[in-house]
């Protein structure tokens, strides 16, 4: 009986010296003691503001529901079908396939392009800062209001390009209701508006390439293209793969800029991205269910290239 | 004694500081929203809105515009937020008896008396929902051909000849060949498109078609709204409309009416008022220049010519807002005074009793007389079958005239969404 409580003690002190042991090797610092001070709080917002509504969504995309009354009265369970349909619809096709051509233009058209205009103008000086102003300047304007800009760019009858489809005695041209334009269309105002943005990131990256490294290359006979490929460019790809990060992510939430230029998706919907169709079939009419079940297929694939992204590209900065 | 006299003195003190807060307490703003474009018809309501302050002194009366599509597209957040109107403009169709069981508007039906008073019942029953009354309606609308009659002449057209669906393709086919641009339409919204294809529907497949689709008794997919996209596809092949139309909005395409560069424009009579201000000279296609004729028939269509399709639009109550305030600005603004006025400078077709004989403008007049006689009058379809089916009515419309879709495909569409509302 004795010989029994003996080993239980011991068990007992054994298993105590453990824990301390344990926070001993974990709390050093008052690191653990942080966590969990810290932790809650912003584990509460995060879930009730994010994670929260996307679970909701979840649930939602499930219904077919009006959003005016509470699920309980006017849902009703559909299943896969919200799913299902949208998989089929061949507006959601373009507009995946449409938000899949901002990423290409992007990689191929704007970053190169911000890339070779934040080279020339990379170099401290004061006509270098009034260009970077001025490439930065689509940046600073909102969204919105670089659409209805271009807009009026756009315009068959009296925008520019009525001026310029006049100057070449041409039939008038109206792309944003042209089936096969419209999307194109936004694609340039894509470009015009963050190819500025993109300049910054590489500028700041270029500057802080240690000149002395570019002046031993000079002395050992590197040409300039050289410097750039062999010297620049290596150095500052973290900055390049942050800027394509960015470049996707926000082609995956393209919108403000579209809802101006082309309305509810331009010509049969050609124009959609998928955020705008989101919103069309989602929002403005009334089938908060649909717009749920869209709503998540698009945070899956945000979901899974950030994911993917972060695991093998980003990781490599600090390899 | 003293203690009586004490009480007489604070009871009359007391009354008349009641009295003066009560004053000052109501001191009330109703909030209108509304979708009108139209300056002149705002500069009207807005003396209506100073005349109805005049006479209620502790009642403000706000009067907020907003365009179309943005309303639309706003309203179904804005209803249910605290920043909502107290009274907004609805149709009387799916989305406003939705948005009334849905418990968005406000029931008054027990302070609707003088409003039922003033206002035909025919008009009122288009917004009772289940026997309660959550708005009430202002005006009755036609869709129609309006037309230039200068152009017709220099095309060598006779409105008065085109009676059938056929005569009308002839009439636009002679126009263009004259090089006029026969027809405008804001293709971007969609909406106007659609009427084309519900008049060639109604026409084609009559009152009972509409009415056994609303009942679930007959499917879209039936060969009169085949035909009626066949047709439509006819009209489309003469490549009728101004270019770039798929881009353009309504009040971009009522500018071209506006401004002389089409011949016809299928809108409802509002659209003489939204042409002359879209156009260029702010005049519009205007006086004896201005013709109208009614959607033909169609050979071998079931539907009789005399239906129409249109619209009985009006004001609803948000949720909250069904004050005496409101309802007394609501009464004063569909009085039938009011309404003979406006009546009288041609904007609208009236509901108030008596109210339609001070419509002096001759379009207007015709219009009235067409509602009137016609035997069936077919509220905007896209708004009686709901956002949801409307919407797609709409897409199907703009992608039949695109030539992107076959008459069978769309009807399959449309039915498609139908069956899962």
């Amino acid at each position: 009986m004795k010989s029994v409580d003996i080993a239980l003690e011991a068990q007992r002190t054994g298993r105590l010296s453990a824990v301390k042991e344990w926070l001993y090797r974990h709390n050093t610092g008052g690191r653990l003691s942080t966590l969990l001070l810290f932790i809650p709080p912003a584990l509460m917002v995060f879930t009730l503001l994010v994670i929260l509504p996307i679970a909701e969504s979840g649930v939602y995309s499930f219904y077919r529901w009006n959003g005016f009354t509470a699920l309980s009265d006017s849902g009703r369970w559909v299943g896969w079908r919200n799913f299902q349909f949208i998989l089929q619809d061949p507006v959601f096709h373009q507009a995946v396939w449409n938000t899949a051509k901002i990423v290409l233009i992007s990689l191929l058209i704007q970053l190169p392009l911000a890339m070779m205009l934040a080279l020339s103008i990379a170099s401290k000086g004061s006509l270098n800062t009034l260009f970077r102003l001025v490439y930065f300047l689509p940046f600073i304007l909102a969204d919105v209001v670089a659409g209805l800009i271009w807009r009026f760019i756009y315009d068959g009858n009296f925008g520019l390009v009525a001026a310029f489809t006049q100057l070449f005695g041409m039939e008038s041209f109206y792309p944003l209701a042209d089936r096969d334009w419209a999307f194109n269309a936004i694609l340039v105002v894509v470009v015009w508006k963050y190819f500025g943005y993109h300049m910054m990131i590489y500028i700041a990256g270029l500057q802080s390439v240690p000149n002395d490294l570019v002046e031993a290359a000079r002395l050992d006979g590197a040409g300039r293209l050289q410097i750039i490929f062999r010297i620049k460019l290596p150095l500052i790809m973290p900055a390049i793969r942050l800027s394509i990060f960015f470049s996707v992510i926000g082609a995956l939430q393209f919108f403000e800029m579209a809802m101006p230029l082309v309305t509810s998706g331009g010509p049969s919907g050609s124009a959609h991205t998928i955020v705008t169709y989101l919103y069309e079939f989602g929002i403005v009419r009334s089938r908060i269910g649909f717009g749920s079940a869209v709503a998540v297929l698009l945070f899956v694939m945000c979901a899974i290239f950030a994911f993917i992204y972060q695991r093998f590209v980003m990781a490599r900065n600090t390899a | 004694m003293l203690k009586l006299k004490h009480l007489v003195v604070s009871t009359c003190v007391g009354t008349l500081l009641a009295v003066c807060s009560t004053q000052l307490v109501a001191e009330e703003t109703v909030t209108v929203l509304h979708n009108q474009q139209d300056q002149f018809i705002r500069d009207t309501w807005d003396d209506i809105r100073v005349d109805f302050e005049a006479q209620n002194p502790n009642i403000t009366v706000q009067l907020d515009f907003m365009d179309d599509d943005a309303m639309k597209a706003r309203l179904p957040t804005l209803l249910q937020s605290n920043a909502k109107p107290d009274l907004y403009w609805s149709f009387g169709g799916g989305n406003y008896r939705v948005r009334a069981e849905a418990g968005l508007l406000a029931d008054i039906t027990d302070k609707a008396d003088r409003l039922r008073a003033n206002i035909g019942s025919g008009a009122m029953s288009a917004f009772e929902v289940n026997g309660r009354l959550y708005g009430a309606p202002y005006r009755l609308a036609q869709v129609g051909f309006w037309y230039n009659k200068s152009l017709f002449e220099q095309a060598d057209v006779n409105a008065d000849s085109i009676e059938t669906w056929d005569d009308f393709l002839d009439a636009v086919s002679t126009l263009k060949e004259a090089g006029i641009t026969p027809i405008a339409a804001g293709g971007a919204e969609r909406w106007p498109l659609h009427f084309y294809w519900t008049y060639l529907a109604m026409r084609i497949g009559g009152q009972d078609l509409f009415q056994s689709i609303l009942a679930d008794e007959a499917s879209f997919d039936n060969e009169h709204y085949v035909r009626a996209g066949e047709e439509l596809r006819r009209l489309a092949e003469l490549d009728p409309f101004q270019p770039g139309y798929r881009g353009m909005a309504y009040n971009e395409a009522a500018g071209v009416f506006g401004n002389g560069q089409a011949a016809i424009h299928l809108m409802g009579e509002w659209d003489i008022g939204v042409q002359t201000s879209e156009s260029e000279s702010g005049e519009g296609v205007s006086g004896g220049n201005l013709g109208y004729f009614n959607f033909p028939m169609v050979a071998g269509g079931l539907g009789d010519p005399s239906a129409t399709l249109g619209g009985v639009d009006g004001w609803a109550f948000t949720s909250g807002n069904g004050s005496d305030a409101a309802v007394r600005w609501l009464e004063f603004f569909l009085a039938p005074e009011q309404q003979r006025k406006l009546a009288a400078a041609g904007i609208i077709i009236p509901v108030a009793n008596g109210a339609a004989e001070a419509v002096e403008d001759p379009h207007m007049k015709q219009i009235a007389e067409n509602i009137a006689n016609s035997s069936w009058h077919q509220v905007f379809w896209d708004q009686a079958l709901g956002a949801d089916v409307g919407g797609v009515i709409n897409d199907v419309s703009a992608e039949l005239f695109a030539g992107e879709i076959s008459p069978e495909d769309a009807v399959d569409r449309v039915q498609q969404a139908w069956d899962f509302r």
